[in-house]
């Protein structure tokens, strides 16, 4: 049995206005599950669901194998992370960090103990004594952490908690919450709209739209065999391209993409490896799955190449990313930053084929490729 | 340096325009305090501008123990004393309600909590006539009639239509979030009120208890008709030494009393009025 299971949660606020639809998520212990998303997506909702600060329509919300739909928030064994930090003005850091212990009415002693441990692991033992509106932005978010830290709780509920710090400081706790996910050994939930801090936090993401959970997996998974065109798109920066691509029967009886490539050339690439059926698609191509010959010849055996006009070029030290045209789109390609190459030139990239995405052009979906034995 | 001569010139006019407002509105005060340390003996001889001849206390120990209050010979004393048992628990009763009422309708809504605040804000524009008759029956109902708890209740019932505009204003600008974390640490409804909200709410209390008490001890109207003899707060009891009608008008002693009357609203302005417009200003700026 998982250790926080949420079965078909519905949250709706008027009779018509419906924020979640029928989530199901299963996290295990020491599981760190980031639910990313767009805003209004509902994650920040569904945070709120398993806090208690928000009223459940319809579903079940399990923790440790005990429904906690009902409880209040205090009683579920829950810790939160605020995105504005939430620290109590009035009170200084020992005792924002021990107020919650202090509510449970634990003895003095034990939290003072409490809240020096949290302090020596959150490296913020000499600010005890300080009030948060002395505190930087870093600072107040490792006095919040403390906070969540000396309850101890069953799962601790993070909600965009960097989102307040600069770029390098929000670099920096990212890589620190990691740590002290592996050396607490904690069950996290953490909602964010970044979805690289997703990819380098998660044991498991799900994304999600109009409240609805589009793709629950490993990060590994969300990124390389995302559920449909939304995760796909929405996952990895730059962006997928996606071209609109027709695929026959050619060689063999093995199917083959026509591409368009510009200027009416149509190349027609064989795909061994992959297992469709012939039709109309969306393709999906990541950047970094088009690049110079080089590049691609490192990684796959299977490419194709092709020429195109470069329109635009943005260096970004170690890759270069360009933007040309391919068929009826512009597509952003990642290069080895080495390439020099300008505006206007004829530049010959290669496709790596293992790792194209076709999408079905109704639904969205993802159509599995893999060759069955 | 033609400039800095003419900007100068012009700043001296300006103080100078200032200078004279300030006299301006200072009369007043002045004749009241210089005429209440005169005999009526100077008053009468029609020096009403002039500082006192003979310096005198007497028209304030008149005013204060001795001056003919309707049949009395009491002075003020008793009835501002009156008016401190009435004003402080109303006043504190009505912060605390406006306080609660504040932290409800801003941090736990509930369904119909705009109507229950729309209500409540509409009570601030009844005018006091229209309630008195209502108001005198159920004082009578409840039979409280011509005492001080009924005045108390009468203020309260006027004053928290004010006291919960201000509170839930300023707590409108109160991070939600922050009731949210005192949830999760196990802090209930009063708690969460009283350890986290309350420590911040000074310049608003400080609002709060200036508004009332300046209301509430200048009432008139509210104490000429709820109170008897044993309740009538000051403002009455100085209505009747001003205008009774027998004997000579003693002008001296009229003055020293409407001071006294006035003494301890002046006073919480001076020690708290700083904080006033800050706590006035507080919560729009915020949001």
């Amino acid at each position: 049995m998982s250790f926080l299971r949420i079965e078909n949660l519905t949250k709706r606020y008027t009779s018509d206005v419906e924020v979640l639809t029928n989530i199901n998520v299963n996290v295990e212990k020491q599981d760190f599950l980031v639910l990313v998303g767009p805003s209004g997506c509902g994650k920040s909702t569904l945070l709120n669901l398993i806090a208690g600060l928000d009223e459940v329509t319809s579903g079940a919300i399990l923790i440790d194998n005990k429904d906690v739909v009902n409880e209040a928030p205090a009683n579920r064994d829950i810790a939160m992370v605020f995105q504005s930090y939430a620290l109590y003005p009035n009170m200084s850091v020992r005792e924002n960090i021990t107020f919650g212990l202090e509510m449970r009415k634990v003895p003095k002693d034990e939290r003072i103990r409490k809240s020096e441990e949290a302090g020596d692991i959150l490296q913020i033992s000499h600010l005890m004594d300080r009030k948060p509106s002395a505190l930087s932005g870093g600072q107040r978010q490792r006095v919040a952490m403390g906070r969540a830290l000396v309850r101890d709780p069953a799962i601790f509920l993070f909600d965009e908690p960097l989102s307040n710090l600069d770029a390098k400081l929000r670099v920096d706790m990212r890589t620190e919450i990691k740590k002290l996910h592996k050396t607490l050994g904690a069950t996290i939930v953490y909602v964010t709209h970044d979805q690289i801090e997703a990819m380098t936090l998660a044991t498991k993401i799900a994304v999600m739209n109009g409240g609805v959970i589009q793709h629950l997996g490993t990060p590994h998974e969300i990124y390389y065999k995302p559920a449909n065109l939304f995760v796909a798109s929405f996952m990895g920066s730059p962006s997928m391209n996606i071209l609109e691509v027709d695929v026959t029967e050619g060689v063999n009886n093995k199917p083959e993409l026509v591409l368009d490539t510009g200027e009416g050339d149509l190349v027609r690439i064989s795909l061994p490896e992959v297992n469709i059926a012939p039709g109309h698609y969306l393709m999906g191509l990541r950047p970094e799955h088009v690049s110079d010959v080089d590049s691609v010849a490192k990684e796959s055996d299977e490419f194709a190449r092709f020429t195109s006009k470069v329109e635009v070029v943005e260096p970004a030290g170690a890759d270069t990313y360009v933007v040309l045209p391919l068929g009826s789109e512009n597509i952003v390609a990642r290069v080895n930053g080495e390439v020099e190459v300008e505006p206007g030139d004829s530049l010959e990239l290669a496709i790596n084929l293992k790792r194209i995405h076709f999408f079905d052009k109704e639904s969205g979906e993802r159509i599995s490729t893999e060759v069955v034995e | 340096m033609i400039f800095t001569h003419n900007a100068k010139v012009v700043r001296a006019c300006l103080y100078l325009i200032l200078l004279v407002f300030c006299l301006f509105y200072l009369m007043p005060l002045y004749v009241m305090i210089t005429n209440s340390f005169k005999p009526l003996s100077e008053i009468r001889g029609g020096q009403m501008l002039a500082l006192p001849d003979i310096f005198t206390f007497l028209p304030w120990a008149s005013a204060w123990s001795t001056a003919q209050i309707g049949v009395e010979p009491t002075g003020l004393r008793p009835y501002f004393l009156n008016s401190v048992i009435m004003v402080v628990p109303a006043v504190a009763i009505s912060v605390v309600l406006g306080a609660l009422n504040g932290y409800v309708l801003s941090k736990w809504r509930f369904k119909g909590d705009r109507i229950v605040f729309g209500l409540l804000l509409f009570s601030c524009f009844i005018p006091f006539q229209i309630v008195l008759i209502p108001m005198a029956k159920i004082l009578g109902v409840i039979g409280i009639a011509g005492s001080t708890p009924g005045l108390v209740l009468v203020h309260v019932v006027y004053g928290v239509g004010f006291t919960t505009l201000f509170f839930k204003n300023y707590y409108e600008g109160f991070p939600t979030e922050l009731i949210r974390a005192a949830q999760l640490d196990g802090a209930g409804f009063f708690r969460t009120f009283t350890r986290i909200l309350l420590p911040s709410s000074g310049p608003i209390i400080v609002v709060s208890v200036i508004w009332q008490f300046t209301n509430i001890w200048n009432d008139f109207l509210f104490g000429v008709s709820f109170s008897d003899l044993d309740s009538m707060p000051i403002t009455v009891a100085l209505n009747n030494l001003v205008s009774s009608s027998t004997g000579v008008k003693e002008y001296n002693v009229h003055f020293a009393g409407a001071i006294l009357a006035a003494l301890p609203t002046l006073v919480v302005y001076i020690v708290s009025g700083r904080y006033f417009v800050r706590g006035l200003m507080a919560g729009s700026v915020k949001g």
